[in-house]
């Protein structure tokens, strides 16, 4: 029983780092049926923005701890929220209208281009992380929980609850659901469409920034290809919840972080990632649409 | 009727040579019908120019890099579907090869039938469920499953684990020439290679090739002419793997050893950006660009952190100004322009 809770609390835990990055893919995907494979690096270049800031700031404030931690986060959403958009500017922009086919490879090679930008400036090698979360565990239900992984859990909970009050109560909001549903006549309806896009990627981005400095807070190490298999599951997780639905990344997330929890613990750990992936395919194959998904269908 | 319209074409084409000069004259050259023969002269010259173990091991990766690239280019040039996960039929081949000749003692060339099988199997496995795909979600899949592949082969023990298989025996023995020397080696490769790619471009003129080319052009009017889009998707799928899987025989019995890492994600999108940048749908232009980035970062030693940032910026920049590669293929519908683009953009209503 005790180990059962275990692997529940884990899987979530992990889920809700899923979540998060799978947001920024759900929603650009709605929004322009973009498949932005930059944006698990983006989660990497959030990583080393914080890490930058903490070592450059110094040991004063790393003894600050969490509040050091979450100041640290602000800023680095606001990093990463504007390489997204200067990302979409500089590599997505001016391929709208271009067959799927380019803007696929021009995502692949933005997503090079970041991975080995960073490997070239802050050396290839793994970095320490200088801030940790650890402390005192508490039993809940036979589980072994600690303060930091509540502290983050509710971290990602705030940010999740705020975006989807985001997209359901603002006018920008509005302006994105409108988009993904007719592109052509939120145009004509007076829909500033390049602006609202440009925001996606901001908000997008920023969560991602959040989910790396919060990864590398917790797991203590960073490295500049970190990003590309949380990338891959995090799609895994927007496809599981039915890509384009907000509600349905975040459920996503958590329902991958139980799979996987489960799965390691049935057939071992070294087989986790495999687990995932074959998770992505069989859900491809049997229900495309995700589980809060709709059907889309591929446009003529 | 043709043939009017086919002296007709040349005579424009010669009208354009002399307006456009210098331009001309380079396009003449490349589309000489003899400049594959040329390009496997100097290939089999090379050795007498430089012959150091170091060279030579450079040119044999690069021949087989170029395989991969041919291979490549049948499933994302002729036929329009972005594999990410490419190097996965790499690993196919090079583990058969490399798990059956040290069982039984073999030379690899035996193992070509397995080989083959083995390949023909994993691409069915791969492609099957995932060809029916959206072709967004076809590219992560394929991505996934080159992952699995690694770990899979990271995690078994018959695969040797993360060290991998080592101690391959050689391709062959005839007597007392071995092929594993390194001068007879790259002979043996260079000559395999370019049967291999002279086979890809035929395919890509045969039928099941103009087929591919019209799935790739519109999958929706291809299927209403009465094309079976998705065994047609399959094919060029299997013709990749095999392609992949005879890279990855050759591989094995070069280095002798085989490990995971050599399988990662980069390969893969180093193969890719060989036939992105090439020309997608050309072979002579794919051949180009394999040896253009499997041979570049050897001048560019100096550079080398700053190699796969340049690459992925290369990506980036050919697709926004010249999404048909530096060498496209010739008859192929031109690809758009910016202005057209932004035009089509304006039709869709995706800019002011």
């Amino acid at each position: 029983m005790d180990q059962v809770t275990q692997v529940i609390w884990d899987g979530l835990f992990v889920g809700s780092f899923y979540a998060l990055i799978a947001l920024g893919y759900s929603m650009v995907y709605g929004i322009i049926k973009l498949l932005n494979f930059a944006h698990g690096d983006i989660y990497m270049v959030g990583a080393f923005i914080g890490y930058a800031i903490l070592t450059s700031l110094g040991g004063t404030f790393q003894a600050l701890g969490l509040f050091a931690l979450i100041v640290v986060m602000m800023i680095s959403m606001l990093l990463t929220g504007t390489i997204g958009v200067i990302v979409e500017k500089l590599a997505y922009k001016p391929l709208r209208g271009a067959p799927r086919l380019a803007v696929l490879i021009t995502a692949v090679g933005a997503s090079f281009a970041l991975e080995y930008g960073v490997s070239a400036i802050a050396s290839p090698n793994p970095r320490g992380f200088p801030v940790r979360l650890d402390g005192d565990f508490v039993l809940v239900l036979g589980a072994r929980v600690t303060l930091p992984q509540i502290i983050l859990m509710l971290i990602a909970g705030v940010l999740m609850f705020a975006l989807d009050l985001y997209i359901r109560r603002t006018s920008t909001g509005r302006a994105m659901r409108s988009i993904s549903l007719d592109m052509k006549g939120s145009l004509l309806m007076g829909v500033n469409v390049n602006k609202v896009i440009s925001r996606t990627f901001f908000i997008g981005s920023a969560l991602a920034g959040a989910a790396g400095v919060m990864a590398g807070a917790y797991y203590g190490k960073i490295d500049f290809l970190m990003g590309f298999i949380i990338g891959l599951k995090a799609f895994t997780a927007a496809v599981i919840g039915g890509i384009g639905n907000i509600r349905g990344a975040m459920l996503g997330g958590l329902v991958l972080g139980l799979v996987e929890s489960i799965g390691s613990q049935l057939v071992g750990g070294q087989w986790r990632d495999a687990f995932a992936f074959a998770v992505l395919i069989l859900f491809l194959t049997l229900r495309p649409t995700g589980i809060l998904g709709e059907r889309v269908t591929e446009r003529v | 009727m043709t043939i009017d319209n086919s002296t007709e074409s040349i005579h424009t084409v010669e009208a354009e040579a002399k307006k456009r000069g210098f331009g001309a004259w380079l396009s003449s050259i490349f589309e000489n019908k003899y400049i594959g023969l040329v390009a496997l002269g100097i290939a089999l010259l090379m050795p007498f120019l430089i012959a150091t173990p170091y060279a030579l091991n450079i040119m044999t990766t690069a021949a087989i890099f170029v395989v991969l690239a041919a291979g490549l280019n049948i499933v994302v040039g002729y036929c329009g579907l972005l594999d990410l996960g490419y190097i996965a039929f790499l690993a196919v081949g090079a583990y058969t090869a490399g798990i059956i000749s040290k069982a039984f003692e073999l030379p690899v060339l035996f193992t070509l039938p397995a080989v083959i099988v083995m390949c023909i199997l994993a691409g069915l496995i791969i492609g099957a469920p995932t060809l029916r795909l959206r072709s967004d979600y076809l590219a992560i899949v394929t991505l996934g499953f080159g992952e699995i592949t690694r770990i899979t082969a990271n995690n078994l023990t018959i695969t040797g684990g993360p060290s991998g298989i080592f101690g391959i025996p050689g391709f062959l023995v005839i007597g007392h020439i071995d092929f594993q020397n390194p001068v007879i080696f790259y002979y043996l490769t260079v000559i395999i290679v370019a049967g291999l790619v002279l086979a890809a471009a035929r395919l890509g003129r045969s039928r099941l090739g103009r087929a591919w080319k019209f799935v790739k052009e519109d999958e929706d009017a291809a299927e209403a002419m009465g094309i079976h889009t998705y065994k047609v998707k399959l094919l060029a799928y299997i013709f990749g793997a095999v392609w992949g899987g005879f890279g990855g025989m050759l591989f094995a019995s070069h280095l002798t050893a085989i490990s995971p890492m050599s399988f990662v994600f980069l390969q893969s999108a180093l193969v890719l950006m060989a036939v992105v940048l090439g020309g997608m749908g050309n072979m002579k232009g794919v051949v180009l660009g394999a040896l253009a980035i499997s041979l570049l970062p050897e001048f560019l030693r100096d550079f080398s952190s700053y190699r796969y940032l340049l690459f992925g910026i290369l990506l980036v920049v050919v697709m926004v100004f010249r999404p048909q590669g530096f060498w496209p293929p010739r008859g192929a519908e031109a690809e758009r322009t910016k202005a057209e683009r932004e035009l089509a953009a304006l039709a869709n209503g995706l800019k002011k």
